[in-house]
């Protein structure tokens, strides 16, 4: 048994042993049984809250002083242009919401160089072959770049459905339609996930209502075992498994799970924990970015 | 969905305005709206926005075998596709007529001006030869689609780069991005379309029309031209009668458009380049804008994975272990064998649900979505041990059996659990009676 440490951008995976009892960072906790790191929770809070965003941000004196010492870490793992260490991270993220004039609702996505592009119209009339008497319809179309859409569409478009039908409030609005449009401007790993943050970023513009916001968010098993999360096109490749998790935002519940590869129940287990860590990040992007665009100040 | 119909008072409005020389968005008779091109990460992908209409292009390449009777010459494929969220009257089957226009239109302008050149994408003449595809897709419809889309075609040619390939004698190299890098297209001119639209039967013209402009105009006009002021292409449709004089002059106009469009072109492949070369970030990511409000970036983070371990084996250790499944198959007759008992067969009730309650219509419900088999077993031990005649259905199957039923219904329901031990043994009563019939 490992537990993977990442410290820095260019530091490679660690493999330490799970009995070792005292190490600098780290208490032996008897409950768990195993090494706690116990200030993670203080680190990533300071990591999160110094980059370079706008005065909006709340932080707290306390966590001024870890800022700045940890600033210096983050400068050197930003400046290092080329693939990312292997270990956890997220690409870049961005978004913008509202850019296309016509659908009711639009949000494009980029995580990295993955960007999508997704248009919600709704609720709007259905036809009558497709309505449902108590609730609303819902529709995904994913349209590829290039070539025409084939079974692989259809299929995302398939989970990509379930997930927002899980989370929308479609009996609010019965005998209607609500139709999500996804374009993929460009596939560099992880689309899956890059569709469904377009997708609910979308639904939240359009103001469709929902029980919770969600989030895709995909892991890469390499053949050593390493998890990497929003893997690139090349991780992908190489990897030995990939899995593509849906999470909702209330309690980090799983809404959707697709996998593609060769992993044991434990290691499911794992990475579906680190879906759900890296999610608390996507969430509060979520949030931040809504809050940029609502607030007031 | 159907297309929102055009209000009689708007388009009386939109009507005199332009007979008053002004336009909705404030714009002159021959003002394009701004045009914004950024492009994607990858060659040949680009975004092209004229005022609000927005057309993504992509270009890829691949090897194929020439055509038959073009042996020497690259294959070129255009495919506009006016994608569900430009308007909402986009729906598969509903667009075939604009599609098709603007589609031969495309192809017209920058096919048969032979703005590129295909011998150039030849490999091996008669067996392998470059095939460029075009997919250019709508993404959001505020008129004049035709302009947008052309900028955006030709962009992405120009930024296009295909692999490289070396022939020596009779062997054929590939390169990859990382061994050599790729080649631009050969292209000999950019053609550009611009849009005319009539109203009032010719009367008033209008260049690069919106979407509310395009659905009360009488005519279109759309002169493909390049800055050379050649033209490529010209098509006039809506069956307005234009005077020659109007034609030449719409020419002009376009000439005049064409050079400076083709300019901004220009200007924005040269910066993608430069950035490029410099080592600089470029991207969709760049473009976005940073002032907008409702645009927000977020830089790459670390996430702290230590727990996961810790987290899983709680998980695992926590959860139930799998019930054990074991096959059994049983063999009733060669051809015929049963794995699992399966669930309770709930025609049976159909015909007694009348005499019942209502109340057991509800029970009925919850038992069988509890999937326990309960009421078989309870019966069939009665129907075994009274060796009462069993009543055949009117249906054609032999094999069915309908079981009689209980005098007291609900008290079975209450005893679910424990008829559960009933019934394995008191299956087999039955079965046996199933196959002596079979022999008879």
């Amino acid at each position: 048994m490992a537990f993977l440490d990442f410290r820095g951008g260019s530091g490679r995976v660690q493999i330490v042993s799970k009995r070792r009892a005292t190490c600098g960072r780290h208490s032996w906790s008897p409950r768990v049984g195993a090494c706690v790191r116990r200030t993670h929770l203080v680190r990533k809070r300071a990591l999160l809250g110094g980059s370079n965003k706008p005065r909006l941000h709340v932080g707290s004196g306390a966590m001024e002083g870890a800022m700045q010492t940890e600033s210096k870490i983050r400068a050197d793992s930003r400046t290092e242009p080329g693939p990312r260490g292997p270990g956890c991270s997220l690409r870049h993220f961005a978004c913008e919401q509202n850019l296309l004039s016509r659908p009711d609702g639009s949000a494009s996505f980029l995580q990295g160089d993955t960007s999508v592009l997704a248009g919600v119209y709704g609720p709007a009339e259905v036809k009558i072959s497709k309505e449902i008497f108590n609730k609303a319809t819902l529709e995904v179309i994913l349209r590829p770049k290039t070539g025409l859409p084939g079974v692989a569409e259809k299929s995302r478009e398939r989970l990509i459905r379930n997930t927002c039908e899980a989370v929308v409030l479609g009996a609010l609005h019965p005998r209607t339609s609500i139709t999500v449009v996804l374009q993929v401007v460009s596939d560099a790993g992880s689309l899956l996930a890059c569709c469904l943050n377009a997708a609910c970023m979308a639904l939240v513009d359009a103001g469709v209502p929902m029980r919770a916001l969600f989030c895709g968010v995909t892991c890469a098993l390499d053949s050593d075992g390493t998890l990497m999360l929003d893997p690139t096109a090349k991780q992908e490749k190489e990897a030995r498994a990939v899995l593509t998790f849906a999470l909702d935002s209330v309690e980090r519940k799983l809404l959707m799970s697709t996998t593609k590869g060769l992993y044991s129940d434990a290691e499911l287990q794992q990475c579906l924990a680190a879906a759900q860590t890296a999610s608390t990040h996507v969430f509060r992007f979520y949030r931040e970015s809504l809050q940029r665009r609502y607030s007031k100040s | 969905m159907k297309e929102t119909p055009l209000s009689n008072c708007e388009r009386r409005f939109l009507l005199r305005a332009i007979e008053e020389k002004k336009r909705l968005d404030g714009r002159q008779t021959y003002d394009y709206r701004n045009i914004k091109i950024s492009f994607g990460t990858d060659y040949g992908c680009c975004i092209v926005e004229l005022g609000k209409t927005r057309v993504l292009g992509q270009v890829s390449c691949e090897l194929v075998s020439p055509k038959l009777n073009r042996a020497t010459e690259g294959i070129l494929f255009f495919n506009l596709e006016l994608s569900q969220m430009a308007a909402p009257a986009f729906e598969p089957g509903r667009q075939s007529d604009l599609l098709v226009k603007l589609n031969r239109l495309l192809e017209r302008c920058l096919r048969n001006s032979k703005c590129i050149d295909t011998e150039s994408l030849c490999v091996v003449a008669g067996e392998k030869v470059w095939q460029i595809r075009v997919d250019l897709h709508l993404l959001n419809h505020d008129g004049n689609i035709i302009d947008a889309a052309s900028i955006a075609a030709i962009v992405a040619l120009c930024h296009f780069r295909r692999p490289d390939v070396s022939v020596q004698g009779d062997e054929v190299t590939l390169y990859t991005l990382e061994e050599r890098d790729p080649v631009p297209l050969s292209i000999h001119h950019m053609p550009i379309c611009v849009s005319f639209a009539f109203f009032q039967q010719g009367t008033y013209l209008l260049v690069d029309p919106s979407e509310r402009e395009e659905r009360v105009m009488d005519g279109l006009l759309v002169i493909a031209m390049n800055k050379h002021r050649e033209i490529c292409t010209i098509q006039s449709s809506g069956g307005i009668m234009l005077l020659k004089d109007q034609v030449l002059r719409c020419s002009k106009i376009a000439g005049v458009k064409v050079v400076e469009i083709t300019e901004l072109i220009q200007k924005a492949l040269e910066n993608d380049q430069k950035v490029r070369k410099e080592g600089g970030k470029f991207g969709f990511a760049e473009s976005m804008a940073n002032q907008r409000i409702t645009a927000f970036k977020m830089e790459k983070a670390p996430i702290d994975t230590s727990d996961v371990e810790e987290k899983a084996e709680e998980i695992i250790s926590e959860a139930e272990p799998p019930s054990e499944v074991v096959s059994k198959p049983v063999l009733w007759t060669p051809g015929t064998a049963q794995i699992g008992e399966g669930i309770e067969n709930s025609w049976g009730h159909l015909e007694d649900s009348e005499k019942e309650d209502e109340d057991e219509g509800g029970n009925d419900e919850a038992v069988i979505l509890d999937g326990i088999k309960m009421d078989a077993g309870v019966d069939v031990s009665h129907i075994g041990s009274q060796d009462a005649p069993i009543v055949l259905s009117d249906s054609e199957e032999e094999e069915m059996i309908i079981l009689e039923p209980d005098k007291n219904p609900k008290k079975i329901r209450t005893q679910t659990i424990s008829a559960t031990q009933v019934k394995a043994p008191s299956k087999k009563p039955v079965k046996k009676r199933k196959k002596k019939r079979a022999a008879n």
